[in-house]
């Protein structure tokens, strides 16, 4: 039960062989007795979940059923949910009840999808391992010593562990891409500007986009054509049509170009994660693509140039949590100062406070050229890179992050250390251009993604490429001991 | 010494937009606190800004009135800063690139003279929410209604040389942005509101002095006076041998001075970014050339058209153009058989303008409205009734009487023209009077007003004057 597709759901609620209240009282029961180990979530609406499903099958039986329909998911807790608390994974939102819905939250509100909870993230999505939270880390389910990897661990966990069918996660620099690599789930960042934004708690705003973390390129695409389109609310998000993401999977890859990215391969990548990596593109030339070596050149400038945009704009996004109209408020405040900086300080963790300094400073006048302007620049010479490369391929490949997951603890005091684990990834949201990550071969007995990156709104072509790797492999079909 | 005062002004108006420049909470004035605020506005986790069009096609039609044009690339950008009715801990402005560039404004002076001010810029902006520190005892309020409402700031040059002259240009900017229908220009609801930078400098010299910048100018009259008192505190400052300092100095009303704000809430480092929710606002031909189109006619254009047709002087053109109400209401008259254009001129802004102060009612709502005025004008032109009497009835048609000729009709007002009814009268008058008759066949010339008077006593002032004059001078010469 707990191993099929969202289709294979969909197939058996619509036949009746079970019902959408029997499927989310399953998955609450999982998580009740499995999420103890791992701390995926923040909430759990129970109540909520079994009401919507009751909806559901009442849906189901009128004959308006959606793919979605009484499938129990899960949302990254930097979603706005009306009436469930959304807390970014901080103690600033401990107390924060949205008055309203996320676009995404209501697009699968009205796809009738039942929310299990919100799930465990890095606070204000800032960190790569799920270390971050106010709410405590998720262990990795494959090994519980271990991290998840973040932001989105707790969705990358709970979807691995079986705790969800599915769920939503956020990649602003690699956080939906690289713990599903560490989980070995799918997991697709879109195109910026797919997937609206509004409702989706700002880290930065020119990089953030939500997307879809599933077992499978099947699943991401049901559950990408519910999150897709245009969203007049959000004025960057894209007009461009969305397609029939389902319809294209089993598309025929002969002479399609895949790309690898020498620049990937350097010596910070673990021989092992390698080496899983290059035989997955082994299949895809036995699958009648074409593999050709490609150059990203300013590759080495993407870490630097994210970490002045993204701490930039946090700083400025960050400034609404301020004590005064909601969330977290300090004690006895002695006058406004006093107000704003126990409010902020208390309410937010280290390394948010972290972001904020070096994104504050690199406003600050006399040092705006120097820090951000330049930082712009190179971001355009970045996304030069890949307008280049997608000249000559279809698709780039690569690893998703430098090693499999590490130990809980191992990289908390060393900032920059943890900041590497995102250096493939991130170059792909300074550009905007959608990219996902496929599990392949394990290294050291633990989950490694491939990662492949398409051009703006190639999707459909992505989950085509991971679901043709799925169909011949059964990487994703592994489930953690323990949480089968 | 001799000292040269030089000011620049930034004026913010109000944009009058029915929903708010990022958001679709309604913008009026008024209403309950926090009950126009919506999500957006209240800066909850996860909103986004949309753009409202309608802001941009205000701006652009101000940017075509003052010949900048409007940028065909402008950029919204966020002020950060801390304050409590500012929700989102950032401003969203206009910084690099506004949407209106370098413009002008012609004032006139004076002595009848014209002088040219430079508008360096005009950007799109929102409006933050108010404190209220009254009704809270030991803390304050907050109302975010006005956050979000558009704003067009308007920054001049440093060309105004006196209090007059910036007080002309801010009149100026006033009524244009009421001729282009994008801000009502209510000062006391703050849909108009000034901030100046002031300085001054020995006559002759090139460099400018230090400048403080005046805030809280919410009236014309505060404006003047706030001006004045500043120029003189730095002229006495400087003379005395001090330094003037470059701050921000609160205009205090009651006391009619100006004061230094605290230094805290001036150190501020904005760190003004683009801000990555908007994209940067595009503009192509056809966007502008539809506002050139749906643009009215200018308050400078028409004062030039009122000159050369309708013979009017410079100065009743200005009142009729003042603003666009006045103007319509007086060609509406000239349409309604007001005659001829001075005499029409002369009762707008006379009796008119004079009742409408006195009752404090808009032009638009004058209850004697250009129809019934022009009946009231067609009677004098016929020489039906004397101006004198037309004042009766103006009151009387003010009063709702009705109109002109049932007025005149019911109170038996109409003139007395029969040459034989005035004749008798003047013959009585004169035969009544000897001994003024002796003094005035005497020589003593100005006993004539005398003999008018005693006949218009006699027929209630409605004696044709000029027949009466004619007559008159018949009989006692």
């Amino acid at each position: 039960m707990y191993d099929k597709t969202i289709a294979e759901l969909g197939a058996g609620l619509r036949a009746g062989d079970f019902s959408s209240l029997e499927l989310t009282q399953g998955y609450l029961d999982r998580i009740r007795r499995l999420d103890a180990a791992l701390n995926s979530f923040i909430s759990v609406v129970e109540d909520s979940a079994l009401e919507t499903a009751r909806a559901a099958d009442e849906r189901m039986k009128a004959g308006r059923a959606g793919p979605l329909t009484g499938i129990p998911i899960a949302h990254k807790d930097i979603f706005c949910t009306q009436g469930i608390k959304t807390s970014c994974g901080s103690r600033m939102l401990d107390n924060f009840v949205s008055p309203y819905d996320a676009a995404v939250v209501s697009r699968f509100r009205e796809a009738g999808a039942v929310v299990l909870g919100k799930t465990n993230m890095d606070e204000f999505a800032m960190g790569s391992s799920n270390e971050t939270s106010y709410f405590g880390p998720v262990r990795n389910p494959w090994d519980t010593e271990r991290v998840p990897g973040g932001s989105s661990g707790g969705s990358a966990a709970a979807v691995a562990a079986r705790l969800a069918v599915a769920a939503t996660g956020t990649d602003t620099g690699g956080s939906i891409r690289q713990p599903a690599s560490l989980c070995g789930i799918t997991g697709l960042k879109p195109t910026y500007g797919r997937v609206s934004r509004y409702g989706m708690i700002a880290f930065a705003s020119s990089l953030d986009q939500g997307g879809p973390m599933t077992r499978s390129a099947e699943d991401a695409a049901a559950m990408l054509q519910v999150m897709a389109g245009f969203d007049p609310r959000d004025s960057t998000s894209s007009e461009q049509p969305v397609p029939d993401y389902g319809a294209q999977l089993d598309a025929d890859l002969a002479g399609l170009r895949i790309g690898l990215v020498q620049e990937y391969f350097d010596a910070g990548l673990d021989p092992a994660v390698a080496q899983s990596v290059r035989d997955a593109v082994e299949e895809y030339r036995r699958l009648g693509a074409e593999v050709v070596e490609v150059s990203l050149p300013n590759s080495a400038l993407a870490v630097p140039t994210y970490y002045v945009v993204a701490p930039a704009e946090c700083s400025s996004n960050l400034s609404r949590f301020d004590g005064v109209r909601y969330g977290y408020r300090c004690a006895q405040p002695r006058d406004l100062e006093d107000l704003y900086k126990r409010s902020r300080a208390e309410g937010f963790g280290a390394e948010v406070k972290r972001r904020i300094m070096i994104g504050t400073y690199a406003l600050s006048a006399g040092y705006y050229d120097a820090y951000y302007l330049k930082a712009q620049k190179i971001r355009h010479l970045i996304s030069s890179d890949f307008r280049r490369a997608f000249e000559t391929v279809d698709v780039l490949m690569g690893p998703v992050s430098p090693t499999t997951a590490f130990r809980v603890g191992e990289k908390t005091d060393d900032p920059v250390t943890m900041y590497l684990s995102d250096i493939y990834t991130i170059a792909v949201n300074l550009a905007g251009l959608p990219a996902i990550s496929v599990p392949v071969a394990p290294a050291q007995n633990m989950p490694v993604g491939l990662h492949i990156v398409g051009n703006y709104f190639a999707e459909a072509r992505l989950l085509n490429l991971a679901h043709r790797l799925q169909q011949v492999t059964d990487w994703h079909k592994q489930a953690p001991a323990g949480f089968v | 010494m001799e000292w040269e005062t030089v000011i620049g002004l930034e004026i913010h108006a109000q944009l009058a937009t029915r929903s708010k420049i990022f958001s679709g909470a309604s913008t009026a004035y008024g209403a309950d606190p926090n009950t126009q605020a919506c999500n957006v506005d209240l800066g909850l986790p996860g909103v986004l800004p949309v753009l409202n069009r309608e802001a941009v096609v205000m701006a652009g039609r101000f940017g075509l009135a003052i010949g900048a044009g409007v940028e065909r690339r402008s950029v919204f950008a966020r002020k950060n800063y801390f304050y409590p009715d500012l929700p989102k801990g950032y401003q969203i402005s206009q910084y690099e690139l506004p949407i209106v560039g370098r413009g002008q404004v012609t004032i006139d002076l004076e002595d009848d003279g014209t002088k040219v001010i430079g508008v360096t810029r005009a950007h799109l902006e929102e409006d933050a929410g108010k404190s209220l520190h009254e009704d809270f005892h030991g803390m304050s309020g907050i109302d975010l209604n006005r956050a979000g409402t558009p704003l067009l700031e308007i920054v001049s040059e440093p060309d105004m040389r006196s209090p007059k002259e910036a007080i002309a240009y801010m009149r100026k900017i006033h009524t244009l942005v009421r001729y282009l229908g994008i801000c009502d220009g209510n000062m006391q609801e703050g849909s108009f509101r000034c901030d100046a930078n002031v300085s001054v400098r020995p006559k002759g010299q090139a460099a400018f002095g230090t400048r403080a910048e005046l805030k809280n100018l919410n009236s014309f009259r505060f404006v003047e006076r706030a001006l004045r008192f500043e120029v003189e505190r730095q002229i006495d400052l400087l003379e005395g041998g001090g330094k003037v300092l470059q701050e921000t100095r609160l205009y205090d009303p009651e006391r009619g001075e100006t004061r230094p704000m605290r230094g805290k809430e001036e150190a501020n480092d904005y760190r003004y970014f683009p801000d990555p929710d908007l994209l940067p606002v595009e503009i192509d031909d056809d966007f502008v050339a539809a506002l050139e189109t749906s643009l009215p006619e200018l308050p400078d254009a028409k004062r030039q058209r009122f000159m050369e047709q309708y013979g009017l002087g410079r100065y009743d053109a200005s009142l009729l153009t003042a603003n666009r109400a006045t103007a319509d209401y007086y060609e509406a008259l000239l349409a309604a058989g007001g005659g001829d254009p001075k005499l029409a001129a002369n009762w707008v802004a006379g009796d008119l303008s004079g009742a409408l102060n006195r009752d404090g009612i808009d032009i638009a709502q004058s209850p004697v409205d250009a129809g019934l005025l022009g009946g009231l004008l067609a009677r004098i032109a016929d020489n039906t009734i004397s101006g004198k009497i037309a004042k009766q009835v103006f009151e009387a048609m003010w009063r709702g009487e009705g109109d002109a000729d049932a007025i005149i009709e019911a109170r038996g007002l109409k003139q007395i023209t029969d040459s034989g009814a005035i004749e008798k009268i003047v013959d009585d008058v004169i035969a009544n009077n000897p001994g003024q008759v002796e003094q005035f066949r005497a020589g003593k010339e100005k006993l004539m007003g005398f003999f008018v008077g005693q006949v218009m006593k006699a027929t209630q002032g409605k004696a044709n004057p000029k027949q009466v004059n004619e007559l008159l001078r018949k009989r006692l010469s």
